[in-house]
């Protein structure tokens, strides 16, 4: 038989090309909620009334822990993917260190340093779950419906300078994860041509400023306009 | 016609014997290095005045020397082919470079490319994934007429960029993941583009992307210094091509 034969290859979640395309497919659930948990926040620019029955709206539906549970097992599929590729491509570099490329051939910052900003952005979410979704329990009654006072809680987290300038902190991470990491993910699934990709660069762009600018409006308001 | 310049330069070149060695770097001045002179020929004037010394030569690999068959392999300063886009080591001139400059040259390193000596890596990895299938199956008989098979004008222009790769393995030196998908983006693409290769895409990329993978390249992270580094200007868009025709082939194999 000539020609080439027919393949019975690594499956495609272990190929380099398929992890490439599990990554990517989680990233675009990670980088939507962020966008409307951003969008969701600015709630607080409009009135505490708002922003809670906003957050009592989206705990009291009933399909709520499923939505979280897939929310997370993204976020964990999309971690232990990133990990897992990470360890071989530091194998495949080799042991010395590496020179990286400079002048005309330099690549973007945010490009090169996507594992580490998304060990910052891991612990971020960790910690900002802790702080909100588990933290101090306020009640409000708005039209005799009880109900969280995340407002209430989230002006007296704001209130810290320090939790303040990390949130800063960490968000910018968020930002160049986002500048890098959406562009990316139009590339790895095969979308890649001259009419549209200087438009998805400028897209991936604004999504990580727009994103970033949003979340980090919230608590430089609380912080300098809100005092307790 | 003016006058060629000549500059000096301090090289810090890596010397390794043999695979299993242990490499280090060793300095070397170039005096009254021209400036038309390419990089390959300054390698072999300072090769000429270690061997006048009776030392052992510095082991680069070169062939055609007009920038065409992929041989030469230097990392200048961390850039794969030296500073220039769009230029292998062997059309790298040394007007490029001011008189007192030191460089570091190295190998073109990653652990899929074991170096043999000095300069000299072993890249046969790159050749296994073509011969996974990055070929088009031709039956034996008389040859076809060439006019025979339509061919539309953009697609044989698109396959003959993707058909330029040379094949030296600059993108997997310049990567920080030693990934060799720009390589295999532009192999997969450079024959599913003509109708010729068209044929046989599916098995073709299921074997060439299986075969990187076993040689252990690293995995692809969208940084785009392989299109960067490559001297032939293969672009993203080749990998983006391998990777929905992969996906498309994994999707409807049996």
């Amino acid at each position: 038989m000539s020609g080439i034969q027919s393949t019975s290859g690594p499956g495609f979640f272990t190929s380099s090309i398929g992890k490439k395309y599990v990554v990517g497919l989680m990233a675009i659930g990670i980088t939507l909620f962020a966008l409307t948990h951003m969008l969701g926040n600015m709630l607080l620019f409009v009135s505490p009334k708002a922003y809670n029955i906003y957050s009592h709206t989206l705990i009291s539906n009933p399909a709520i822990v499923a939505i979280e549970l897939v929310l997370l097992a993204i976020f964990l599929v999309h971690v232990a993917f990133t990990i897992w590729t990470t360890i071989e491509n530091k194998a495949a570099r080799g042991n010395r260190k590496f020179l990286t490329t400079k002048g005309a051939k330099s690549v973007s910052w945010s490009s090169t340093t996507m594992f580490y900003h998304g060990v910052v952005i891991f612990f971020f979410v960790a910690w900002h779950l802790k702080t909100f979704k588990y933290g101090t329990n306020y009640d409000v009654t708005y039209n005799g419906v009880l109900m969280r006072d995340i407002h209430r809680l989230l002006v007296e987290v704001f209130q810290s300078p320090f939790y303040v300038w990390s949130y800063v902190f960490c968000v910018v991470f968020l930002g160049y994860h986002l500048n890098h990491g959406v562009q990316s993910v139009f590339q790895t699934l095969g979308f890649n041509h001259p009419k549209y990709s200087p438009a998805i660069r400028k897209l991936g762009v604004a999504y990580a400023v727009v994103v970033a600018v949003g979340f980090i409006l919230q608590p430089l308001y609380v912080y300098f306009f809100m005092k307790q | 016609m003016s006058k060629a310049k000549t500059i000096n330069l301090t090289l810090k070149v890596w010397r390794q014997n043999g695979s299993s060695g242990i490499g280090h770097f060793e300095t070397h001045q170039a005096k009254d290095i021209s400036t038309d002179m390419s990089f390959l020929e300054m390698f072999d004037v300072i090769n000429q005045q270690i061997i006048k010394l009776g030392g052992d030569p510095i082991a680069f690999d070169h062939d055609c020397r007009e920038g065409i068959c992929g041989m030469c392999s230097m990392t200048i300063n961390g850039n794969p082919h030296g500073p220039d886009r769009e230029t292998a080591t062997c059309q790298l001139h040394m007007r490029r470079f001011e008189d007192g400059e030191t460089l570091v040259v190295e190998p073109f390193r990653a652990r899929a490319f074991p170096v043999q000596k000095d300069l000299v890596v072993d890249r046969s990895g790159l050749d296994r994934i073509i011969a996974a299938g990055g070929f088009v199956s031709v039956s034996t008989g008389n040859a076809r007429d060439a006019n025979g098979i339509p061919v539309p004008k953009l697609d044989s222009d698109l396959a003959f960029d993707a058909a330029s790769c040379i094949g030296c393995g600059a993108c997997v030196a310049a990567c920080k993941n030693a990934s060799a998908m720009l390589f295999t983006g532009a192999k997969v693409s450079h024959l599913a583009l003509l109708p010729q290769g068209a044929v046989e895409k599916d098995r073709r990329v299921l074997k060439m992307v299986a075969q990187m993978d076993k040689e252990q390249f690293g995995s692809c992270s969208n940084t785009g210094a392989c299109e960067a580094a490559c001297p032939k200007g293969i672009t993203l868009e080749n990998m983006a091509r391998m990777n929905r025709q992969y996906l498309a082939a994994s999707v409807t194999s049996r």
